[in-house]
């Protein structure tokens, strides 16, 4: 085994562990922190595959910005350790049994029907993921979706000021 | 060797379905909130897989388009949360059914 694939599986084992360490925690600022881990633990897998702009960019807007953003309106709240009244028992157990079959599902498909629709991995040249070449094609050929994005998050900042801010008046 | 793409698909599927699983399974909005960014993110990751297969940088373009996309929709959905828990003092979304028919 290489030490690629012995690197992929660690983390891969961390990712999904946050993951249900996120769903099972009763405290919100657990969760919000166990998802912190599985976004970076994401962040490593995409430097795996060749992309380390994404990666940073991960980094520093999912963990940082937007985790930053969920734990101050947890704290803003105090709604941490909110506790949840279950209307309809019978919800949960159907949901992880519906899950488990997706999964399986999922599996099935990837690993034993359609072996030889994806191509197979060469040698990557260094160059492939690199800042460059994605301002390239950012700034050239998708300029007006990255324009209409900046639009985007005016709109949504807009938005989020008039939603919560406290009637006056 | 280089890892096979089907790992990542593997790892980006089960990410997905605990995400659901979180939508179905909680009831704080604020945790369903983050599981629909878990969801964004294991679909951000099939991306980025699928785009060193085929050695096409448009995924990695497309991710940072859905991760722009993710901020804004993190900003308002919080903010909607904060505007519903001055109206009703609760953010379980059991509670928030005045829309029901």
């Amino acid at each position: 085994m290489s030490t690629q694939l012995i690197l992929f599986f660690i983390l891969a084992v961390i990712a999904i562990l946050s993951a249900i360490g996120m769903l099972v925690s009763k405290n919100s600022v657990y969760s919000a922190m166990f998802l912190v881990l599985n976004f970076v633990t994401i962040a490593v897998l995409f430097l795996l595959l060749n992309a380390p702009f994404i990666a940073m960019v991960q980094v520093t807007i999912y963990a940082g910005a937007i985790m930053v953003l969920f734990l101050f309106v947890i704290m803003l709240l105090g709604t941490d350790m909110a506790a949840e009244g279950i209307s309809m028992p019978w919800q949960p157990p159907i949901a992880i049994l519906l899950s488990g079959a997706l999964i399986l599902e999922f599996a099935f498909i990837l690993f034993f029907a359609q072996q030889d629709v994806l191509p197979q991995i060469e040698a990557i040249s260094a160059a492939f993921g690199s800042p460059q070449s994605i301002g390239k094609l950012l700034f050239n050929f998708y300029l007006l979706p990255f324009e209409v994005t900046s639009v985007l998050l005016l709109v949504a900042m807009v938005g989020a000021i008039i939603l919560a801010q406290r009637e006056t008046g | 060797m280089t890892i096979p793409t089907n790992y990542f698909l593997a790892l980006s599927g089960v990410l997905f379905i605990l995400g659901v699983l979180g939508v179905l399974i909680r009831r704080n909005s604020i945790v369903i909130l983050m599981s629909i960014e878990l969801m964004l993110n294991s679909a951000n990751l099939a991306f980025i897989a699928f785009a060193r297969a085929f050695e096409a940088h448009t995924g990695q373009v497309l991710v940072f388009f859905v991760i722009a996309v993710g901020a804004a929709e993190v900003a308002i959905g919080l903010s909607m949360i904060v505007s519903i828990y001055r109206s009703r003092g609760n953010i379980d979304i059991d509670q928030i059914s005045q829309l029901k028919g």
